[in-house]
Formats: C-alpha cells, structure tokens, sequence
C-alpha cells in the first residue's frame, strides 16, 4: 500500500512537472522567445544567486570551524602527533585563505560581470608577466611547504634508537594482540608456519616451537593421507559392489572394508585382495580386469581438494624443516620473555616506542588517532614506525573533561565484515604506573603461558647462548 | 573500408536508409555512438547515486529499521530493514566503482570525445568507425557484468547458480553467500584475492575483474581512436594551435588512458591468476579462516603500485575532459577569449605529465621508503602548480566578460568552485607528515569527491545543458535547469563539505557505523554523527535533485523545443552543422579554419563572435 502511494505520488509529480514545462514553453513562443534567450531577468536573478551561494559556503565553513574549535581534532598526545598539529595547522592558515580569496573572486566576478546591455567584453586573451606571477608565486609557497613538510617527515619516519622500546602489533581478522620485548627489549622471532592456534597464536620462533610446528604438520600430513585414502577406499568398495550381483559376495566385501578401515590398512594389498577374491567370481558380469569406473566429480573434487591440501602442507613442512636446521637456539631468549596482551594496549608516557607490525592474512592499518600516528599492516611484509606519548590517559580525559574517555588503536585498512570493530584501547600510564603494571605480568611472559602444562624445560637451551 | 570511401566522397548528400539496427544499435557513427555512451552512464550513474543514498541511510540512522533499505535490498540485505555489514561494503565498493569507471570515466569521455572530437575538428568521422562501436559494445558488456555483480549472491547472480571455479577454498568459507565485491573501489589484495577472505571476493569479486578487463578494452579502443582522429583528421587549417581546449583535453585524457590503463589490465590479470591459477604475485605468509596458505614471496604492495599506476592519472582522465568542455563553455558564456590559452595547454600537458610520477601519495603510509616518499611529496606538489594557474585563468576570463548564465554556464562556475575547495586539501594530503594522521579518512573522502567527483560531474552536466541542441536537435528548459543547478552545488558542498570535519575528527572510511567510539570517546562520536546526519540529508535533498535533470532530459529528447544551428552563438564548427544529423557531418565540403577559437567580441568585428570558419579580415591580426 505505502509503495503504491509512493508511486502514485511520483507519477502525478512528473506529470504536474510536464506540464508546467509546457505552459512555460507556450509562454515563451507567445513572447517569440527560444530556451537559449537568456533574459536579463533571469541573469540577474542567477548573478545575485551565486553571491548567496557564496555567503552559504563561507559562513557554513565559519559556522563548523566555531561549533567545533578550528578542526574538531582535540589536542595530540604525542610528540610527533604536536609537530603534525603545528605543520598542520601552518598549511591549514596557507590554504584556507586560497580557498576564501579565489572563491569570492569566483562568485564576485559571477556577480558583477553578468551581461549588461550596451556592455561589451573585453578582449583579453594573455599577459605573460601575469600568468608569470602565478606560476612563481605559488612554487614558492608550494616549496616552503614542502621543505617544511619533508623535515617533519623525516624525523617522525626515521629509525628506532637504543632507548626506544619495542612493541609489536599482531592483526589479523579482527582483532589486535600487542606483543612487548621483555626485559631484554628484544622481540622473538617468528614465523607464520609455526602458528599454533593453542598456545602459539603469534608463531613465535623457538627450538619448541619449530618442533612442535613440525610435528603438528607431519601428523597433519598423515591424517590428509588418511582421509584420502579413506575416499579412495571408499570409491573402490563401492566400485566393486556394483560390479557384483550376488549378495554373499557384498557382504563379504562390506566385512572386509569394514577390517580394512579398522586396521592399518594398505590400499594396494585391499586392492589386491578384492581383485583375487572375486575376479574370478561368475557374477562379475563377464569382466575379466576388473575396471571400476571414474570417480564421479563430487568424488574427484574431494580427491582433488585434499591432494591440493597434501601439496601446500608438503611444502610448508620442508620449509619448517629447513627453518630447523638453520636455527640457532640463541634466539629463543628472545621470545621466551617476550609478554603478549590481547585486550588493553598499555604504554608509558615520555618512553619512545619503536612499533613493528605484523598481520596474520589481509592488509590492516594501525591508526592511532590521537598520537597522529599511522601505518599499514601488511601480510609478508614488516613496517615499523616510532612515537612517543605525551600526554596520559588521566591527564586526556581532564581536558576533553569526559572521565570515559580512552586512546584507541583503530583498523583503518578495509579488512573485511568487521573492520569498523576492529580496536584495542590503548592506556597511557606515568612512568612509575607502568613499572607497576609491568610487575604484574612477570608470570606472565610467552615462556610461562607456552610451557604450561609441559614438562621441565631441557636445560641446554637456556645455557646455549 | 568504407569510411575511407566516405572521407574522399565530400559529397554525400544522399541519405541511404539506414536499417533501425545498423542506425540505433550497432551504429558506426561517433554521434550516436556519444549518445549510446551517454544513456549508459546515465543508467549507471542513477544506479550509484542509489546506492550512495542506502548507505548514508546507514550511516546516518545506524540499527534502525528502514522499509526503504528492506524494499530496495531485500530480506538477504536488509533484513527487517537494517542493512547487514557486508552489503554495507558491498555498496561502497560498487558506488565507487561505478562513479569512477563507468560514470566518469567511460561515460563523460565517451560521450564527449566521440561527440566532439570529430565535429570540433571538422571529421567527417571518427578514424574507426568500426573500432569505436566495438568500445561501446566492450563497454556495455563492462557495465552488464558489473551491473549484475550487485545481485550475486548464495553464488549465483539473478539464481543462475556457478560453480565455485574461482573458490577453490570455498569449502573454509565461513559467510552465508557470496555478493558484490566488498574490498573497496581499489580492491586491494590479498583481501580481494583470497576467496575466503570476504564475502564478497567470491562470485562478486571475479564478476568485478572480468568487468574491469573488459571496461578496459573498451577504454584502450576509444582512446587509440580519439588520438588517431586528432593528429590525422583535422580539416584544412585546423593547427594544433587552433584547438579547442576540449580537443585538448580530450587528446592529453586519451593518451594518458593509453599509457596508463594496461597496467591495470596487468594488475588485474596477476589478480585473477592469483585467484584462480593458484600464482603468490600478492600473496606472502598468509593463514586466513584458519587455513596456512604455501605463497610466499609475493608482496601486496605490487598490486598497490601497479593499481595507482593507472589509478591517479585516472583522476586526471576524469577530471582533464571536464575541465576541457568547461573552458569551451566559459570562454562562451563569457564572450570573451579564454585567458592564457596556450598557458592552459601548457597545464594540461604538464597535468598530463606529472600526473604518471605522483602516484606513490596513495601510499605514504604502506610502508614503503620514507625516501621514496619524500619523492612523491615533491613531485606531487608540483602538479598544484599547474592547476593553479588553470583556476587563475579561469577566473581572469571572467573578469570584464559579458556572463551569459546559462545552466551550463553555471556548472561550469560551480567546477571552478569545486576543483578550487577540493585542489587546496590535496596540498594538505599531499605533505606525507600530515598524510600520516589523515590518510584514510573522511579528509580524503571529502577531498576525492569535491575536486574529482564533483568537478567532472558538474563539467559533465556542463556539458550535456551545452551541447544538448547538437546532441539531439532540440533544447532543455532552461529554469529547470537553473533549479537543477542550485539544488545540485548546495547538495554537493552539503555534503562534501563537513566531511572534513568528520574526517579531522578522526573517523576512518569504510565504517559500517561508528557506535564504537561511544565506548572509548562520547564527545567524537556526537560529532561524527552530527555531521553524519546532516550529509545524509543533504545527500537525500542532492539526489531527489537529480529527479528534475532526468525529467528535463528525456523529456527534452522529445518534445523539447526545436534548437537553432548556434544557439549559444559560438565559434567552434560543430555549430556549423545542420541540426539534423547527417551522416558525415557536414552536408558539402568540409570547413576550412582560418582563426582560433576564441575570437569573441573583438574589438572591430560586428557581431561579438566570429566563428573559426572567417577568414580574417584585411590587416586583421590572428589572436
Ligand atoms: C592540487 C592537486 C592535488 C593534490 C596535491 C592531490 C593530492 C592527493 C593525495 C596526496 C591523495 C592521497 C590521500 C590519501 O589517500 O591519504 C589524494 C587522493 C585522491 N585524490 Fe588528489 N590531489 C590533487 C588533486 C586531485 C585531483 C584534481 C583529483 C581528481 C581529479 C584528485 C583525486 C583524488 C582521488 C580520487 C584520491 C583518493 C583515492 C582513494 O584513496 O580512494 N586529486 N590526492
Ligand atoms: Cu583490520
Ligand atoms: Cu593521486
């Protein structure tokens, strides 16, 4: 019902249109005049109309820099987000008022120059010391610009020092997981393909690791190999029960399958075993090979599938047994005290922060909005920034005067469903806070949550170094 | 063969019946062929603009039940109403992939290169007639494929089910169906590679590239063409140097397509190969749903490079047309020479130029080298300058003109104004340190579709109100078109506009709703979603605008008023032409050009227009 009033208001609307249109166009051959005259009424009208517009753009933009306090942004909270702001704020002034000058003369120059009888236009097609003048003027306000900008730049993109503490930030879909550098303020080492969902969700690298990432693969392997084999065993039983007629025989078929699949089982001696059992079989409608048929696409897809799967994990395993020879067990220092943080990102403020990121399967983006900080997440690939946070949490929220208020870390990368949910609070603490809360996960490091319920550790590998 | 035929045999006054599919469909001649381009884009165009509206309503009035949303998108999307997140991103990447391709590229190129370029120079056609329907028709298919990528869903589109040929791990994927393509109008990878990363990288995303493969070949046929037809077919007198800017614009646009469109052919074939044939070109040490994947070696950023190769002398072949019909019909509506005009050629080849070693500012933040971005930010500041000095000598030709405010006209004022608000925030995203904190953003939104989005579409309703009369004989309304006009800037600036804002705030692109801040950031949130609401609504006021333009233009086709031969008593030669087409454009000989043409009230000649085809006048002097 709605969607017919809807539509019934629609179409007397274009008809009503059309015929105004039409009085209007009657109108006008009354006075002899074509759609291309344009009177002098309806330019004046216009001309008036664009100084309007103009006042609509330039109090809007006023009406929104006062509503919200210049640009809305709120106060950096890091000392590379404060030389940002400044920049920013110097290239805002720049632009703003190219932006007021040349739109008045735009709309002014509507205005004024509108067609006037007896008028005629001046004839004025170049002035090369003019068009010199801006040409030259703005390459050099372009270059200040840009020198400016490439100073900031290069000191906010430029390497980690020895007092910068290492972070990394793990993303994947949709989530973050912070990884701190423990007291050696070194970061394990890892690799994707010693990802353990259980307890070695960041693949992080050591002689454990490695072997137990090799065994998880190998028994994967063998348990490809089984269902495989399983679908083919599968496919040949049932081949050999068409084949067959007679009853007794089925049977005898089922109960070797059925002694086949509980027992190690070969699928060439199966093979064999039913070829000699009942080739000779009369009922096997006269055929002397036996040939069982082609598996049909549902079962080839499946075949297909895990001989693919067979082939990725093959080469994933030779690679972790390359990764186990060329190892060197002085690394597992490293990671073993490395502290892994899945919810609440905690940083000291006045420490500089060396960021590596990782991402686990799509490309992410870290966004720190208020530390002005930025980079992409990229699978196969680190990126790293640096920043150093200058304002705490507590000290934010007494200036937005909101005691709610937090930093975020923020996905600003499309990743998929749930990118706009991807975050993770970030808590700025003072120094002496962060000692505190650092205290507490001391039990806490990879090696405590990895060994978990394991056996001792061997000794050697803590003395190897 | 037989446009050969055509070009030695001036005259050919005869006219041969021509069969209602050899005239209307599978027509050789660049007029209709202009119009066919224009219809299409004008579909598409309606199409995205819908698509833009459900998800401002989104944005706007997140979680609430809308029977708008549920009757357009159905249960699937919308159940009860409430638009699901995936067909949120399903939509942006579409909008944007229409509006950028299909609409402004295809369709304004399209349009206005194959009406103008031969009529403009005095062709009798373009070199290929043959060539040129073959880019329509590559085009059409373009647009059907990507048109019905919108309704893929469960893997299959209007329930004609596909195998699952491009999702050999479709077996892992979690998601209720395959849809459109969900990863952005620059499907990134490894996202838009991976079948089980998204939704929509299954059926939707395969649609997608095959779409974009084609489209491409249509653009590379259209543009062999175009630059063929300017340095071959100009008629007697017609020097480089007495082109229309149009013609200009339109051959710079041209080349730029050509040098820069088989890269992205390229990114996309690796991409399929990726997909389907099992290639690590993008992909390295990967695990997604679960699944550990063997490619390694492969870099995402290939793709990104590869993407912006094309991608930001895109925004240019956008723009560069746009900026070229706006020339013509300001120096028009001026009645006065275009200022500095081989000062504008200048800035459209250095445009032209510069715009192939700028596109790594699409990529400050990806990790590349700060080194290697420093470059970027030094040669993208120099394309501004160009730019600049294009909106100065817009504004001097203006300048003691005698302004005719036609509609178009007035579009063509209101590109000014936009390719102006939306350059001066390039120059912000352009300085890497300040890209850092915005990148990805609502900032860049804004800035992307007030200098390019709003610019070309305004040039090309610029455009279409100009040379309608030559397009189809007949005339617009012109107080429809000034309404049109007004609700169209103040739409656009509504919503652009505080854009910036939402962006300066901090608010990511590409969010289904921003309910998340209310945990960590109350007084941000109130702020996006102010501002949220009031460019939904301008978006709402913007769109039902667009209604007046449609009724005016088919309207119009019909029983518009019969058009004189120059109505806007312009100099160039396709107002030379009978306002009933002919085959071959000029019914006797070809024009010959003595002047330029921009000889608009020159002091000493009678009427306040001398068209190029006067000779000059003893002792008269040449611009
Ligand atoms: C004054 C000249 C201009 C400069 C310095 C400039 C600079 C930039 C920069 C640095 C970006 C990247 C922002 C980011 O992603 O963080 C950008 C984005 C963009 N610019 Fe411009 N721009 C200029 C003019 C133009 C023009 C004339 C157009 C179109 C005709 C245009 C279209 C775009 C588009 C489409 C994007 C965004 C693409 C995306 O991320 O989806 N720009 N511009
Ligand atoms: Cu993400
Ligand atoms: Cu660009």
């Amino acid at each position: 019902m709605e969607k017919l009033i809807i539509l019934i208001v629609l179409v007397t609307g274009v008809i009503a249109l059309a015929q105004l249109v039409r009085v209007y166009e009657l109108s006008s051959k009354l006075k002899d005049r074509g759609e291309h005259d344009i009177t002098d009424r309806d330019n004046h009208l216009n001309a008036k109309l664009m100084l309007g517009f103009m006042a609509f753009q330039f109090l809007g933009f006023i009406y929104l820099m006062l509503k919200y306090g210049w640009t809305g942004r709120g106060e950096a909270a890091s000392l590379q987000g404060i030389e940002t702001d400044w920049l920013l704020n110097l290239n805002f002034i720049i632009v703003i008022i190219v932006f007021f000058i040349t739109n008045f003369l735009l709309f002014f120059f509507s205005y004024k120059y509108v067609r006037k009888p007896g008028i005629k236009a001046t004839y004025y097609s170049h002035n090369n010391k003019l068009e010199a003048i801006w040409t030259i003027v703005p390459a050099i306000v372009l270059a200040v610009i840009i020198i400016l900008g490439l100073r900031s730049w290069n000191s906010i993109t430029s390497g980690p020092t020895k007092e910068s503490v290492r972070i990394e930030l793990f993303a994947k879909q949709f989530d973050w997981t912070a990884r701190y550098s423990g007291e050696n303020n070194k970061l394990g080492k890892y690799d994707y393909k010693l990802t353990n969902e259980g307890d070695n969700p960041l693949a992080l690298m050591t002689t454990k690791s490695i072997e137990s990432a090799r065994v998880e693969t190998e028994k994967a392997i063998k348990s490809l190999e089984d269902e495989l084999k399983l679908v083919q065993l599968d496919h040949l039983a049932s081949g050999y029960m068409n084949l067959i007629s007679s009853s007794v025989y089925k049977e005898q078929i089922e109960a070797e399958y059925n002694s086949a699949l509980e027992k190690e089982y070969n699928l060439i001696e199966v093979e064999e075993a039913f070829k000699h059992k009942y080739a000779d079989a009369k009922d096997l409608k006269g055929h002397v090979d036996v040939v069982i048929e082609e598996p049909n696409a549902e079962t080839q897809k499946i075949m297909d599938r895990l001989e693919d799967k067979l082939i990725v994990k093959g080469r994933i395993l030779r690679s972790i047994a390359q990764m186990q020879q060329s190892y060197d067990s002085k690394y597992d220092l490293y990671a073993w005290d490395d502290i892994i943080q899945t919810d609440t990102l905690y940083l000291a403020k006045g420490t500089e922060y060396e960021m590596s990121f990782r991402s686990k399967d799509v490309i992410h983006s870290a966004y720190f909005p208020h530390f002005r900080a930025q980079m992409n997440v990229v699978p196969g690939m680190p990126t790293r920034f640096k920043f150093t946070p200058s304002l705490t949490t507590k000290e934010m929220q007494k200036k937005k005067a909101d005691s709610k208020f937090n930093f975020v870390l923020m996905c600003n990368k499309i990743c998929g469903t749930a990118h706009y949910k991807m975050k993770m609070i970030v808590v700025v603490l003072t120094p002496a806070e962060f000692k505190e809360w650092e205290k507490t996960k001391k039990e806490k490091t990879f090696k405590d949550t990895y060994a978990a319920g394991e056996t001792e550790e061997p000794a050697n590998s803590e003395t190897n170094i | 063969m037989s446009t050969v035929a055509h070009e030695n045999n001036h005259h050919d006054d005869h006219h041969h019946e021509e069969s209602f599919v050899s005239k209307y469909i599978f027509s050789q001649d660049h007029k209709m062929i202009g119009k066919q381009f224009l219809m299409t884009a004008v579909f598409m165009g309606v199409v995205a603009m819908m698509l833009s509206i459900f998800f401002r309503i989104q944005l706007a009035w997140p979680g609430e039940e809308s029977t708008f949303l549920n009757t357009f998108l159905g249960d699937n999307w919308a159940p009860g109403g409430i638009m699901k997140e995936n067909m949120y991103l399903g939509l942006v990447t579409i909008h944007g992939t229409i509006m950028v391709f299909f609409l402004l590229t295809g369709g304004l190129s399209g349009t206005f290169s194959n009406l103008l370029i031969p009529l403009q120079l005095g062709a009798r056609d373009m070199a290929s007639g043959f060539l040129n329907m073959l880019s329509y028709w590559f085009f059409f298919i373009s647009t059907i494929l990507m048109f019905a990528s919108l309704f893929v869903y469960d893997g299959g589109v209007f329930g004609i089910q596909f195998g699952d040929a491009a999702a050999p791990l479709a077996e892992h994927t979690a998601w209720d169906g395959s849809g459109p393509a969900m990863s952005g109008w620059t499907i990134y990878p490894p996202l838009s590679g991976l079948p089980n990363a998204e939704q929509g990288s299954g059926l939707g995303m395969t649609l997608w590239l095959f779409s974009m493969g084609i489209f491409i070949a249509s653009s590379l046929l259209g543009s062999l063409n175009y630059i063929v037809t300017v340095i071959n077919l100009r008629t007697k007198g017609m020097k480089m140097t007495r082109m229309p800017l149009t013609i200009w614009a339109f051959f710079v646009t041209a080349i730029l397509g050509v040098l820069s469109f088989p890269v992205l052919f390229s990114a996309v074939l690796l991409l399929i190969m990726d997909r389907m044939a099992g290639t690590s070109f993008y992909l390295s040490d990967i695990i997604v749903q679960g699944e550990m994947l063997a490619n390694h070696g492969g870099s995402p950023l290939l793709y990104q490079h590869l993407f912006w190769f094309l991608g930001h002398p895109e925004v240019y072949i956008v723009l560069l047309p746009a900026l070229g019909l706006s020339s013509e019909i300001i120096a028009t509506n001026s009645r006065k020479p275009i200022f500095g005009y081989k000062a504008m050629i200048g800035s459209i080849l250095a445009i032209g130029f510069l715009s192939f070693i700028v596109w790594g500012h699409h990529m400050f933040v990806t990790g590349m080298n700060p080194f290697l971005g420093s470059v970027f930010v030094f040669t993208t500041l120099l394309i501004a300058i160009p730019s600049a000095v294009k909106v100065f000598n817009y504004l001097t030709t203006l300048w003691k003109g005698s302004l005719v405010l036609t509609p178009a006209m007035m579009f063509a004022i209101g590109l000014v104004s936009t390719f102006i608000t939306g350059g001066v925030t390039g120059i912000i995203l352009a300085d890497s340190a300040l890209d850092i904190a915005i990148h990805d953003t609502y900032f860049v939104v804004a800035h992307f579709h007030i200098v390019m989005g709003m610019s070309a579409v305004f040039g090309m309703f610029g455009g279409v109100y100009h040379w309608f009369p030559k397009m189809f004989g007949r005339m617009m309304n012109t107080r429809l078109g000034y309404v049109h006009f007004w609700i169209t800037i103040i739409g656009a600036y509504g919503v652009f506009f505080p854009m910036h804002f939402v962006g300066l705030a901090g608010a990511p692109r590409r969010y289904y709703d921003y309910t998340v801040y209310q945990e960590f950031d109350q007084g941000t949130y109130d702020m996006i979603m102010d501002l949220n609401v009031i460019v939904t609504f301008f978006a709402i006021f913007a769109a039902v605008g667009q209604i007046l333009f449609l009724f005016n233009f088919f309207y119009s086709i019909f029983r518009g008023p019969k058009a004189p031969q120059n109505p806007w008593r312009s100099n160039t030669l396709e107002w030379t032409t009978p306002v009933e087409h002919v085959h071959g454009n000029w019914p006797g000989d070809l024009p010959t050009v003595h002047r330029w043409p921009y000889d608009y009230s020159k002091p000493g000649a009678e009427e306040d227009f001398i068209p190029q085809t006067v000779p000059l006048a003893e002792g008269e002097e040449e611009h």
